[in-house]
């Protein structure tokens, strides 16, 4: 047995006798469920671990064969499955959520189905859960390829994406049964954030350790991004989560920071979750991503050098601009717009260091939609990154904070550019990964992008406009110099708009759905595979 | 050498990268976070703002539980038509207790910093019930539940003493008492009402789910509620007190 094995199988077997004494005596039993969740997934390890000792011959799976790196793909295959899963349910979870706020009814009374834990669902859902697994996926494989050179760790990328994971089913299942911190983005209580500390420090240690194993001589672009991500993800999940529990058998915890302060910590934290996990790790995928499949390098090394640097520092700047007018100091608000709109410059630059990587290639735009998926994301992520810094001009920002668009904002990052550099990327891994010669059917990915495509142009322009017309509404004034509207008529107002959002939410699902069956017959060719029509010539434009 | 040829030594140097990355991602937050401990303009010096009552922090728990902060923010700006609709500008004061802060970032529902005193605890009690009952246009879930479940405060002494600890300052007596003050408060006619407001200054006891038979997570959260923005006096506070 390896010293990993040995440790982990005892480490495993002492959390599962902590779990079961915390069981015993939790003070509620929503915590009691989750210490048993613990408890038997630690059990679950001890003997996975075990019986995989027995299972596998004794020598470790050898470094390089025949002089090719022997890669580890079977942790990048479990996440990106999980990723598939995972989108579903919280594109699923977000769809309803908007269904609730069109009809209130939806909410059933029930208290694991009222808006206000759904919501904390569904963004967790789409972000760690999917977003998550999309990382660890191409972080695993694209640091593996770039460095020639195989995973580090025997077991530990294994404890990496399956304790990431369990993480993700501890925070889900906890929002539904009331157990939230309420910070958003950062809502699952202390032990699931201990829990994930240990993880985060795995997945840093395999990350890094196969960057040093490698038999390139240069660390490739990507794995910069992927490694600021990760730091940085580190740093403020330590940070923004710092509390107390109540008691060991409490799933209640305070935290140290407290009003003020908490406030700066929170969007210090929420912004650069954004900024790091949402944008800083799809950079990568964009970098290693796009190149491969438009078969052209990158546009521009040195390009990519400045957008590196000036990104990561600029962006830990900005989270100040969700706080504008607020009690937080005036001079904290100012640099956070100051910040938040240098900021435009690097996101753009990677933006045209994206998308100028296609020249030489435009024409495959027409013929590859998997290619087009990938440059349409970073499209979005241009349009995101101007709105964002607009945003976060005071004067626009007294307009906007608080209502929907901010939401529709968030959303055409999420969706456009999130969603499609993840949709891309798994089009090119599940035939990399399972050496399938192609995709199903080209013709399906064509169907789910112009079908999401449709879904986010409704949903953000929905957002726009309701966020708009409610923002100008709050501060309409009467000739007589009164407040025009009551808040429950700007609430009214909201109805279509959340009507026609909740329908983009419907087409973007229904995308990714088309997206499934694909991937599926992709791994499963079965015997109805798409028999490849004779090649059509295109028309010349 | 130019300076491109120099950044080879990160390209080509894992430890060195990740150092680098480190000094870069720590700046913007020391610069913006680490002040606010220490500038005293942070929070301004104001009367009135005391912890919360036993009661009132259970009360806190369920709306952070619920996710009320998803919808309601609880920050008035210093614009014109917020202090027209809400109240006076929220003060960094007012909520200087609060672990975690509930400012919210949306306003689907009205802001609720100031919601204390704007209804009646029977409107409260009818509107978490079903909202539609009185509020016929609102898109807000009914929480049945709250009426119908028994405030669990066994534990309330322990979330002061952590309090406590981070600095709130809870009291040994404050913490002592935590449990039956949470019941006196949630009944009318306790004996001990007096007691509890000598404590907690102007903390009102009353059966706030008008079911005087038990105290309910309804009896917590109407409280937490109704004591939103009601500390300060603001016909006696005086913003220029605190420019400095």
């Amino acid at each position: 047995m390896t010293l990993g094995e040995g440790i982990a199988a005892l480490a495993f077997v002492a959390l599962a006798i902590v779990s079961i004494a915390v069981a015993a005596n939790a003070y509620t039993p929503e915590y009691a469920f989750h210490a048993w969740l613990f408890a038997l997934a630690s059990a679950a390890g001890v003997f996975t671990i075990v019986n995989r000792y027995y299972d596998r011959p004794t020598e470790l799976p050898p470094l390089t064969i025949d002089g090719k790196p022997n890669y580890n793909m079977g942790p990048v295959k479990f996440a990106t499955v999980a990723a598939v899963v995972w989108g579903i349910a919280g594109f699923a979870v977000g769809l309803w959520a908007a269904l609730e706020l069109a009809f209130p009814v939806l909410n059933f009374d029930l208290p694991w189905l009222s808006f206000g834990r759904i919501r904390p669902l569904h963004t967790s859902a789409v972000i760690f859960a999917f977003g998550g697994n999309v990382l660890l996926a191409t972080s695993f494989y694209v640091v593996q390829r770039t460095c020639r050179a195989r995973l580090a760790g025997d077991i530990a990328p294994w404890f990496v994406v399956l304790g990431y994971n369990f993480f993700i089913v501890i925070a889900g299942t906890g929002y539904v049964l009331g157990i939230t911190q309420s910070k958003e983005y950062a809502e699952p209580e202390w032990y699931a954030d201990l829990w994930l500390t240990v993880v985060w420090v795995a997945y840093f240690l395999v990350f890094l350790g196969t960057i040093m194993r490698r038999s390139e001589p240069h660390i490739y672009v990507a794995n910069w991004f992927y490694l600021a991500f990760i730091l940085t993800i580190a740093m403020l999940h330590l940070g923004n989560n710092a509390a107390i529990p109540v008691s060991l058998y409490s799933p209640k915890s305070y935290i140290v920071w407290s009003g003020v302060q908490d406030a700066m910590v929170q969007w210090w934290y929420g912004h650069n979750a954004v900024g790091f996990f949402l944008t800083a790790g799809f950079l990568a995928i964009m970098y290693y991503f796009i190149p491969k499949r438009a078969d052209r390098p990158i546009y521009s090394y040195r390009l990519s050098i400045i957008h590196f640097w000036s990104l990561i520092f600029l962006y830990i700047w900005a989270g100040p601009h969700h706080l504008h007018y607020t009690a937080l100091p005036d001079w904290a608000q100012t640099l956070g717009m100051t910040f938040s709109i240098m900021l435009w410059m690097p996101s753009w630059g990677g933006m045209i260091n994206g998308i100028m990587t296609l020249s030489g290639a435009w024409d495959k735009l027409r013929t590859d939609p998997v290619l087009r998926m990938l440059v349409v994301s970073v499209a979005f992520y241009g349009m995101a990154t101007f709105e964002g810094p607009l945003m976060s001009v005071k004067a626009v920002n007294s307009l906007s904070h608080y209502t929907d668009w901010t939401v529709g904002h968030v959303h055409s990052g999420a969706l456009g550019w999130v969603g499609y550099v993840s949709f891309g990327a798994i089009y090119c891994l599940v035939p990399w990964l399972w050496n399938r010669e192609r995709l199903y059917s080209l013709k399906l990915v064509n169907w789910h992008f112009w079908i999401s495509t449709i879904g986010i142009v409704l949903y953000i322009s929905a957002m726009w406009v309701s966020g708009i017309l409610q923002g100008l509404m709050w501060r309409a004034y009467t000739k007589l110099g009164f407040l025009e509207y009551s808040f429950i008529e700007t609430v009214e107002a909201m109805h279509p708009f959340y009507v026609i959002r909740a329908l983009g939410g419907a087409l973007f699902l229904a995308g990714a759905l088309i997206m499934v069956w694909n991937l599926w017959r992709t791994v499963n060719p079965g015997t109805a595979r798409e028999t490849a029509a004779a090649p059509v010539l295109a028309p010349a434009e | 050498m130019s300076l491109w040829k120099r950044h080879t030594i990160f390209e080509t140097n894992s430890i060195i990268l990740v150092i680098g990355v480190l000094v870069v991602i720590a700046i913007g937050g020391l610069v913006e976070i680490a002040p606010l401990f220490y500038l005293k303009t942070t929070i301004e010096k104001v009367e009135g703002v005391r912890p919360y009552t036993p009661l009132e922090l259970a009360g806190r728990n369920i709306y952070v539980r619920e996710g009320c902060y998803n919808c309601h923010s609880q920050m008035i700006r210093t614009l014109r038509d917020e202090v027209e609709r809400y109240g006076h500008y929220s003060l960094a004061a007012e909520s200087m207790y609060d672990r975690p802060f509930q400012w919210g970032s949306k306003r689907t529902g009205p802001d609720l910093a100031r919601v204390g005193g704007k209804y009646s605890d029977d409107w409260h009690r009818d509107h978490l019930a079903a909202p539609k009952s009185v509020v016929p246009g609102t898109v807000m879930p009914s929480y049945p539940w709250l009426a119908r479940t028994e405030l669990d405060v066994s534990h309330i002494a322990d979330d002061l003493k952590v309090q406590a600890a981070l600095g709130v300052p809870y009291t040994a007596e404050m913490i002592a008492k935590a449990q039956s003050d949470a019941l006196t408060q949630g009944s009318a006619d306790a004996p001990d009402a007096a007691e509890l407001a000598r404590r907690y200054p102007k903390a009102q006891s009353r059966d706030y789910d008008g079911n005087p038979g038990r105290l309910s997570e309804a009896d917590a959260l109407i409280a937490y509620l109704q004591v939103l923005g009601q500390m300060v006096d603001f016909k006696l506070y005086n913003d220029k007190a605190n420019i400095r």
